[in-house]
Formats: structure tokens, sequence, C-alpha cells
């Protein structure tokens, strides 16, 4: 057991997988001389070389085709889009062709890729930079979306998503880079599709992902010492989403807020609260609460950007006000 | 105001025509031998004869949806096909029908696809515009223009860590060199010293409008293969010989680790963009011009010129067109996809379902 960082246990966990399987390769901006704008991918040239961890120009297209061609052909790839804001520009071969490809070849054509991507807010970078688009790629048959909260959690879904056959997108969040965590010794793979409870409650439950847990665990707390039980679901990954936890969760709360940091409109919590709605409504005491980021481009100054995105007060206060 | 606008500005029908460059008569004598020419002639047999029963079967509304026929241009994909072996991959746009033949798929199993039929190469689910087989490193027809150069380039990545010499060849239209993952797609190539061929398909309209009316040089792609270091090469694209002779130096060069080309074959659609555009918006003496040098007409008069008796190409054509009817019968003895096959291989799982 050590203590690593998230932004550390990216790069473990990586390294752990090219150890493993000689063909993974990975490329991206900066990523090889550099380690990565974000220094997740520190070291890795130096243990793999530069054919296997290679650095390209800013051509998130070439990035993105090459990785699904030479996956095409049985060769795992991860590919690195530096800021998730930029999968915009690339989405055509992630939404339109990594992900339909199997399904529109009769099954013919594999795409082992995994797209790692820095996500989310807290960094004061501005609308361009900033956003949590986990939801863009949620919305997409064909793709697996999944957002790590801890670093153990990092090198295990990490190993998920490179074993995997299909195109997944790995969201890592740029204000959980600095967080530490335990990671257990020896080779560790986690299952896609699985949340993870973090704290049981019998009052009502928050299902939250990535930068959101932390916060959720923190109003969690507070809400404690109100009295409130309150159970936290770290859900993970979005797809596949594990529906059974939720639901499992509801039944024994009786009411569900979602803490998202993708903007309101068509967030992944709208998806939860219909699936609830749909399947768990006799048990729910109340409405379900959605606590997302407003319909609003992240701004930039630091007393704004905090306004935004779902903090620890709003969740508990949100909670508070609403539970009874 | 608008009486004052020149027609031609909108009105590409009365544009000055451009016309084909005559065939080189120095080709005749170009050393392929007379086995690979009459595969070639063979060859734009098939495609010739496929896509005008693919059309025919359209007007009999056996195949819904769109398709884009690539009738004039068939020298292209049969000059390149004789150059490639079955390893090599190549990619084609939505304008694929010959590309994939030319790799050695189905005619039955690709007319049976364009009919959206279960024994379809692609159970019915990709149709016409994504023709693909994996088996014969046909790598996949894109629908969206410019990706598929960047996906090409991963399988000629991927060749080269893996130390084969295999060769990437992926065609594309003449459109496709103004969007900017073409430009991506070159300088990565040129970068990774990549074994790729790109090969575009001049046929001088992207869709509706006249490649040289909305592109700053004169041949789109060649004239821009100099900003990625690569040499500027034009042939003829109605000149199956012509085409086979660049495409076997490139191909030669890419196997050697001698990085990529890119070709601009300048060629003619006979038909409309596609099933919907019946193509009024060309001059009718270029069409006319472009249909008197039709690659069939070319091919077949090189082979009586250098002695190949005419007996030899009727029987060519007769058993292309037997291949031809065996194929629509196939597809026609198809049924429709069963519907539990709208919900299979999305995952790798063989399924679809994105919860517990």
């Amino acid at each position: 057991m050590a203590e690593l960082t998230y932004r550390n246990a990216v790069a473990y966990g990586i390294a752990q997988e090219m150890r493993r399987d000689p063909m993974l390769v990975m490329l991206g901006e900066d990523i090889a001389g550099a380690g990565g704008v974000f220094k997740t991918t520190v070291g890795l040239v130096e243990e793999f070389g530069p054919l296997r961890v290679r650095d390209t120009p800013i051509s998130e297209q070439a990035i993105l085709g090459a990785a699904m061609g030479a996956a095409m052909t049985g060769i795992p790839v991860i590919a690195e889009i530096m800021f998730s804001d930029f999968l915009a520009v690339c989405f055509d071969i992630l939404a339109n062709e990594m992900a339909k490809s199997r399904y529109m070849t009769g099954g013919q054509m594999t795409v082992p890729v995994v797209v790692r991507t820095a996500n989310g807010a807290g960094s004061r970078f501005g609308a361009q930079h900033s956003q949590s688009v986990e939801n863009w790629c949620m919305m997409i048959p064909g793709l697996k979306v999944v957002a790590p909260s801890t670093p153990a959690d990092v090198v295990g879904l990490m190993a998920a998503a490179i074993r995997d056959p299909d195109p997944v997108v790995f969201f890592e969040h740029k204000s959980l880079l600095a967080s530490k965590g335990e990671v257990p010794d020896g080779e560790i793979i986690d299952e896609l599709g699985t949340a993870k409870i973090l704290r049981e409650g019998t009052d009502c439950t928050i299902a939250a992902l990535a930068y959101m847990v932390p916060r959720a665990l923190e109003a969690a707390e507070h809400l404690a010492g109100d009295g409130i039980s309150a159970e936290v679901i770290d859900l993970r990954s979005l797809v596949p989403l594990d529906t059974k936890a939720i639901l499992g969760s509801v039944e024994k709360t009786g009411r569900l807020y979602t803490v998202e940091e993708n903007p309101r409109l068509c967030g992944w919590g709208a998806e939860i609260a219909s699936i609830v709605a749909d399947e768990g409504f006799w048990n729910l005491d109340g409405p379900v609460v959605r606590i997302t980021t407003p319909h609003i481009p992240i701004p930039s100054a630091d007393v704004l950007e905090d306004l935004t995105i779902p903090s620890t007060q709003r969740i508990y206060d949100t909670i508070k006000t609403t539970l009874n | 105001m608008s009486s004052e606008i020149p027609e031609e500005l909108y009105d590409y029908s009365k544009r000055e025509p451009r016309r084909p460059t005559p065939t080189d008569p120095e080709v005749d004598g170009y050393p392929i031998p007379m086995d690979v020419r009459r595969r070639l002639y063979q060859r734009q047999q098939e495609l010739r004869q496929f896509e005008q029963r693919a059309y025919d079967l359209f007007m009999q509304n056996l195949v819904k949806g769109t398709s884009h026929l690539s009738l004039g241009m068939e020298a292209v994909s049969a000059g390149f096909a004789e150059a490639l072996r079955p390893d090599d991959y190549t990619f084609a746009t939505y304008r694929g029908h010959a590309h994939t033949l030319s790799k050695g798929v189905s005619p039955g199993g690709v007319m049976a696809e364009l009919l959206g039929r279960e024994n379809g190469i692609l159970q019915g689910k990709g149709g016409s515009m994504h023709l693909t087989s994996v088996e014969h490193n046909m790598m996949g027809s894109y629908a969206i223009i410019g990706a598929h150069l960047c996906i090409a380039n991963g399988t000629a990545w991927s060749a080269q860590m893996r130390g084969t010499d295999q060769v990437t060849v992926v065609f594309f239209g003449d459109g496709t060199t103004n969007i900017g993952a073409f430009h991506e797609a070159l300088n990565f190539a040129a970068i990774w010293d990549l074994p790729i061929v790109f090969v575009c398909e001049n046929n001088l309209y992207m869709e509706y409008t006249p490649i040289d009316y909305i592109t700053a040089v004169e041949h789109p792609a060649a004239d821009r293969a100099s900003a990625y270091g690569l040499d500027r090469i034009v042939v003829d694209g109605n000149d199956a010989d012509a085409v086979y002779q660049v495409a076997t130096e490139v191909v030669g060069k890419a196997r050697q680790g001698g990085g990529p080309s890119m070709v601009e074959a300048v060629t003619y659609r006979h038909g409309g963009h596609s099933r919907a555009d019946p193509g009024k918006y060309r001059p009718p003496e270029e069409i006319e011009a472009w249909k008197n040098q039709d690659p069939i007409q070319v091919y077949h008069s090189r082979l009586l010129r250098l002695g190949l008796p005419e007996q030899d190409l009727i029987e060519i054509q007769q058993s292309v067109a037997t291949m031809v009817d065996e194929a629509t019968e196939f597809a026609k003895s198809g049924q429709p996809p069963s519907p539990e096959l709208a919900m299979t291989d999305l995952w790798a799982d063989g399924g679809s379902s994105w919860r517990n």
C-alpha cells in the first residue's frame, strides 16, 4: 500500500498496463518529453521509449484517427486529448467513427481505444478549458464513459478501460490531480459499470461523480451533524451505468440527489432521475433533486467559478432545505 | 441587382467546360504484362457492370436510401487494386462500391448490403456508404469527409510498429482537400514517415459545386503536396495503365520504408453526386467530352491496339455479366435483417446494454 496523488496514479496505472502488454501504445500532445501538461504521464517515455509514448502535433483529429486505425488492427491505444473541451474538435472521430464502427460493420470492427482527457473546473481557466463534458460522451451509443474520483480508482479503472475492447473515454479531473489516496500494492484491475457506496446512510442518496464525490462526502458529514444520514454513491462510470446500485440505495433511503458538474440541460443526472422515476418511483418519498452547474459557460474569475459548480455548501443547503 | 450577376457564378452548367487531357499515347508502351492488363480490363468491367446494375435496382426501388456511384471513375480503383497485396489496407469514402469490390469482397454480399438484406456484408446495418470487409483488409467506407484519412494513418502506423511491410491506401474525393482533417492527416503521415498512399479521385465536382470554384489552387490535392514535403503527382484517372504505373511506384516506395505519397487522379463521374442528383450543374459539352474518354473505352481500344483478340474482350465482358447476374440473384434471395439484429454488436460482447 502506497500513498499516491491522483496525478501520479494516472502514470502508475498506465505503466502497469504497458508492462503487461508490450503492444499497448500511447499518443498525444506533450505527453512524452514534457510528461503531460498536467504531469500525468511523467516517466512513461523514459520507461517505454518514444515509439510507445509518442508526442503529436496539435491535431486532435489526427490523434484520435491514428488511435482508431491502429486499434482496428488489434493494437490497443491510449490517446490523450489534453483538455476535454478539445473533444469538440475531434468529436467526429469519437462520436461518428469509433463509436459506430462495430455496429455499422455488423460486428466486424473492434476499436480498443482509451481516450484520456482532463475534465472539469476549478483551475480558473475560463470557459474553454474548464468544462465537464462527460454528458457529451454519455449520449453517444458506442462510447463507454469513466470518471474516477480517487487514485486507487484511477489505477483500477484505467486498467479496466485499457483491457476493454470497446472505446472508452476516461475523464481525469483537473481539480483532483493533487489529491492523495492509498493505492494497494500489486496489479489492480477494477470493473467498468460498478458504482461504489462510499458512505452508508438511510435518509437520502447522493449520487456524485469525480470532483463532486469529495464534496458530496463532505456535505454528508455536515448533514450528519444535523442528524441527517446521507448515503453517498460514487458512480465512477456513466456507461455502463450501475443502475442497481442507485435503485438499491433509493429503495433504502427514499430520496435521491444528483451532484453534477456538467451544465444542467441533459446532464447525466437527468437520465438517472428518469430511471429512478420509471423504476423506483414507489420507493421515493419526495422529488429527485438535481444539484448541477447552471446552464452557463464556466466563468474565469475565482469568485464566479466557485459560484457555478456545485459546492459543498450548496449540496448541504439543498439537501437540508428539501429533504423534508 | 440579380440581373447583373453573371449566370456562370451560380449556374455552373454555363461555365467553360473542363475537358479531359487526351490519353497519353506513350502509355501503350508501358512495360505492363498482358495478364495484368487483362485483369485491369476485367476489374473495370466488374466495377462498371456492378454499378450499372445497382443503378437499375435503385430504379426498381429495391435499393433504399442513397448511393454514390463511381461510373466513369473505374480506372482509379482498378489501377490501384492491381498494385496492392491482399494484406494491404484500403479505405474509401461513401463512394466506395468500387474500392470494396476491388479488394476482392464478394459482389453478392455487397449487392445484398445495398438492398438492405441480412446476407449483406454488414448484415444490412451499414448500407452503401459504410461498406467494410475486415477479412479483406478493406477497412471501411466513411461517410463524413476527412476523418478516414486520419484513421488510415492508424493502420499504417500499426504496420510500421509491427514491422510488416503492409501499405495503406486511402481514397478520397477532391472535396476532401478543403477540410482540416486532410491537412492534419498529411502532416501526421509525413512526420511519422508512415507507409501510406493518399489517393485523391478528383472528379472535378465537390458534390454540386465545381472544385476549382471553391479551391485556392488548380489541383486540389497535388498542389498541396509540397506543403507536407511530398511530390506533386497528377495522373490521368481515366487510364488504368497510367494509374497502375503510378500506383506501383508509390506503393513500392511506401513498402520499402520510403514514407507517404499523395496521388491526384483526375477523372469524372458519369452521373450525379448521389442517387438524388441528375448532375445538371455541369456543362453538357463537358459531360460529353469525358464520356468520349470513358476509361473502359480507352482501355478496350488499347488492348485491341496491343493485339488482344476482340473475342477475348467479349468473353471477359460476358463472364462479368454472368457474375453480376449471380450477385443480383444472391442479393434478391436474401431476407430482410431479423429484428433482433438492431440491438446487436454495439459492444464487443455482442449486445447493446448500457446498464445493469
